[in-house]
């Protein structure tokens, strides 16, 4: 590679394709609309969303075209005899380019297409397109539509960024930046106090995890000398460097390459609201409800599941035959743990998108504990499919607030099915979605394929139950709040309305989506991980007929009708009014209490993490206002006595002595003037006197 | 006594006889011809000093001497009109009335 100069490298037959050229446009379009949108005036709003749906819409095409790329080389390849110089057999094209230089040092950017990123571009730009269309209609009343739609499609834009990157560095610029639009977002609603707090939770919740993510930057830098992920062989996560990273140990006998895993992972922690970084996303649900679509179920959430299936190769670096390491053991653990604990919490809360909010923290969970024992197939393919349910729900729960003039507490609805019946058909299929009802929604088999990796894993079963539990768990708290939000009697103030269509014709799209994708992930016709894998795809008519698979399936058919009748059972036609107790708190009340506070986490925090800063900030203040205030008046006051003494120096010294000798000048002047008399003969009698006085002493001179 | 001291002595006489003329007396006139005295004398110098120096045949002193009176004679012209001015401006030829010029 050459200073200064963009050099274009590809993995392959050494030919980068124009899509994969100009994979740049796909992010660069949306953050540029953001740009021009961010100078138009408040009442241009039809500009505003044209333009932001416009550059999102363009990039979805341009996504689309990336992925029918990907899908369509191998095929082209094998058709043209071209040969695989690809070792791994998966099809990538980067194009790098030098950002920095100082010294030998090169610091390097570029972009990837490969099937992960164009998988991810077309969900990202696809969902993202469908919410931006949805907002038109959501936040038709709002004064600041131009700045929500900026915000948005800097956001998308952003997120665009995460997924093309092939640098960690530029992964991490768009990261922040996804963060940044986030707490924008969030908190757009700032004249809300609650938005405004929500919104500065969020950033400094992630910002924690930033911190060890950008650590593991630093160290991985350090010891590669590059931020590539691929680069011929060259790259951060390639064989070359994932043996050097092996070889070194950190700390706890991990190796490098584990530590920096779990360094990324804690940073993807915090994006993915992973237990213990999980208390910002509930918050979060303070911001328009598009917003929670985008960010909180689709999107940025997803970011961080992304990111570690991105960089899996360096968390999978070491593991034996089958399997498994340290860094992907921790995944693991705590994407189980977090699945059943905001499980736990969704079941007790009131507000219908919170429930959302703790039923997103509990799937991601799932993702990561599918990545952490299935691989990047098993998480990305219940990211993909999540992502369209849970947007559609997220969605749903918009229309039902919208039409119950922004009510959001369950309890005060109900009977929603006849008043709404196009928001109720589509959350209900986002509902079964979620829930993973048997063979027509895509939740089941995403989900299936994490039970079914957790029950092959060599490390411990626990895990397996703990995402069993989970999905009961999410079958019974779906079933809840569906029972109260449709079923029943209407126990709200104002008669509902159903959404126009700007906002329930995404939500049919996206139901269709939340059914249709499974199909791509079926154990009988596994496309979705031959394509990620790029391995050769076979109809696996013999998938079902493998010991445990079926017994699974049935298991998991029989967890979910167990929560759905459980809920049925609990919540089914009793609910009257809305102070009535809830059926669960009559019949365990410390549980409840329990699972309603959720679990007191914040608390916790209130008065661990907070109460130290809060600790430490009087600690500060005390220091400023006694220390160094005292430190900074006693120099104040020390400058001020030398300045007083200097004044008395000037007054009575100087200027004592400068006057003194001006008023010797004017005696002396006077004196002198006093010899002008003006009478010539007197200054004649003068130079007598001296031509005299002259010659006397000429001559007395001469003479001696 | 050599004759040159002799003239010298007598020239000192007329300068310092003119000098006091010029410094004492009150009319400008008399000042005036106080001065013409001093010059005077300043010729008689330059002549004895020709006469007996070391260079008698060229008539350098002479030259200098009729110059001398030349302008002394001009000095005198004017220096007469500016009298003959002056009294008819201010009616006097007191010098010492004649201040209007001290600053």
């Amino acid at each position: 590679m050459q200073e200064g100069s963009v050099a274009f490298q590809t993995l392959g037959n050494g030919y980068v394709s124009p899509i994969a050229f100009y994979l740049w446009l796909i992010p660069a379009l949306p953050i540029l609309a953001a740009g021009v949108i961010a100078l138009l005036k408040r009442p241009r709003r039809k500009t505003a969303s044209a333009l932001a749906i416009g550059s999102l819409a363009f990039s979805l095409l341009l996504s689309l075209a990336a992925f029918v790329h990907v899908i369509s080389e191998p095929i082209l390849r094998s058709a043209t005899a071209i040969v695989q110089a690809n070792a791994t057999g998966v099809l990538r094209e980067t194009v790098n380019f030098t950002w920095l230089q100082f010294g030998t040092t090169n610091v390097d950017l570029g972009w990837v297409l490969d099937p992960l990123s164009a998988v991810m571009l077309v969900m990202v730009s696809f969902v993202g397109l469908l919410i931006f269309i949805y907002s038109v209609g959501y936040m038709e009343h709002d004064e600041n539509f131009t700045r929500f739609f900026c915000f948005l499609s800097l956001f998308a834009g952003a997120m665009l960024g995460v997924v093309i990157s092939n640098s960690l560095l530029l992964l991490f610029m768009c990261w922040e930046l996804v963060g940044l639009t986030s707490y924008l977002l969030i908190g757009f609603w700032y004249q809300k106090p609650a938005a405004a707090a929500a919104a500065k939770k969020a950033f400094l919740t992630t910002r924690i995890g930033d911190v060890f993510f950008l650590l593991g930057i630093v160290w991985l830098f350090a010891q590669t000398g590059t931020l590539l992920f691929y680069n011929n062989g060259a790259g951060s996560i390639e064989s070359g460097a994932l043996s050097s990273l092996l070889a070194q140990h950190a700390a706890l006998g991990l190796s490098a390459a584990g530590a920096i895993g779990l360094l990324i992972f804690a940073g993807a922690a915090g994006k993915s609201g992973q237990f213990p970084l999980h208390v910002w996303l509930p918050d979060a649900m303070e911001g328009p409800t598009p917003v929670s679509a985008l960010i909180h179920a689709a999107t940025m959430v997803a970011a961080g599941v992304y990111l570690i299936a991105r960089v899996y190769p360096l968390m999978h670096a070491g593991a034996l035959a089958g399997g498994t390491t340290s860094a992907l053991t921790v995944v693991t653990w705590v994407g189980a743990f977090t699945a059943v604990f905001a499980a736990l919490i969704a079941v007790a809360q009131n507000d219908i998108k919170r429930i959302l909010a703790y039923s997103t923290v509990s799937q991601l969970g799932y993702m990561m504990a599918g990545l952490g024992m299935g691989g990047v197939a098993v998480g990305m393919f219940h990211l993909i499919t999540h992502a369209f349910f849970k947007a559609l729900l997220f969605m749903g729960a918009g229309s039902v607030i919208h039409g119950c003039h922004d009510e959001q507490d369950i309890r005060r609805m109900g009977g929603l099915k006849s008043d709404m019946p196009l928001t109720f058909l589509t959350y209900a299929v986002g509902m079964l979605a979620l829930c993973g009802f048997p063979l027509f929604f895509s939740g089941f088999w995403s989900k299936d394929g994490i039970l079914d990796a957790a029950s092959h894993w060599s490390v411990a079963r626990t895990p397996f139950y703990m995402l069993v539990f989970g999905t009961l768990l999410t079958a019974f708290y779906m079933t809840r709040q569906v029972t109260y939000v449709f079923f029943g009697h209407w126990r709200g103030k104002k008669p509902a309305h159903e959404s126009p269509w700007v906002m329930t014709a995404p939500l049919a799209i996206l139901a269709f989506f939340a059914m249709a994708l499974g199909a791509v992930g079926t154990p009988l016709w596994p496309w979705f991980k031959a394509f990620l894998e790029s391995e050769k795809l076979t109809v696996n008519l013999h998938a079902f007929a493998e010991p445990g698979l079926v017994a699974l399936m049935a298991t998991s058919t029989l967890v979910v009708f167990l929560g759905l009748g459980l809920g049925g059972w609990l919540y089914g036609g009793k609910i009257q009014k809305p102070e009535q107790t809830d059926a669960l708190e009559k019949t365990v009340p410390p549980i409840w209490k329990l699972l309603q506070s959720r679990f007191y986490m914040d608390e916790f925090y209130g008065v661990t993490v907070i109460a130290f800063y809060w600790l430490l900030a009087r600690v500060s203040d005390w220091l400023d206002r006694r220390v160094w205030g005292g430190l900074v008046a006693l120099v104040a006051w020390a400058f001020r006595v030398w300045a007083h003494l200097n004044r008395f120096l000037d007054t009575n010294v100087v200027d004592g002595s400068f006057d003194k000798g001006c008023e010797e000048l004017g005696v002396g002047g006077g004196l002198l003037a006093r010899v002008q008399t003006g009478r010539v003969q007197t200054y004649l009698r003068i130079l007598a006197l001296a031509v005299v006085a002259l010659a006397a002493i000429l001559i007395w001179s001469s003479r001696a | 006594m050599t004759p040159l001291t002799g003239f010298l002595m007598v020239a000192a006489l007329v300068f310092a006889i003119g000098l006091a003329g010029a410094l004492t007396r009150r009319n400008a006139i008399l000042v005036l011809i106080g001065i013409e005295l001093m010059l005077n004398a300043a010729n008689l110098n330059l002549i004895a000093f020709w006469r007996y120096g070391p260079h008698p045949e060229a008539l350098t002193g002479m030259m200098f001497a009729i110059f001398s009176i030349a302008v002394a004679a001009a000095e005198a012209a004017v220096g007469l009109g500016l009298v003959i001015q002056i009294y008819r401006h201010a009616h006097t030829t007191d010098l010492d009335q004649m201040n209007r010029m001290k600053g």
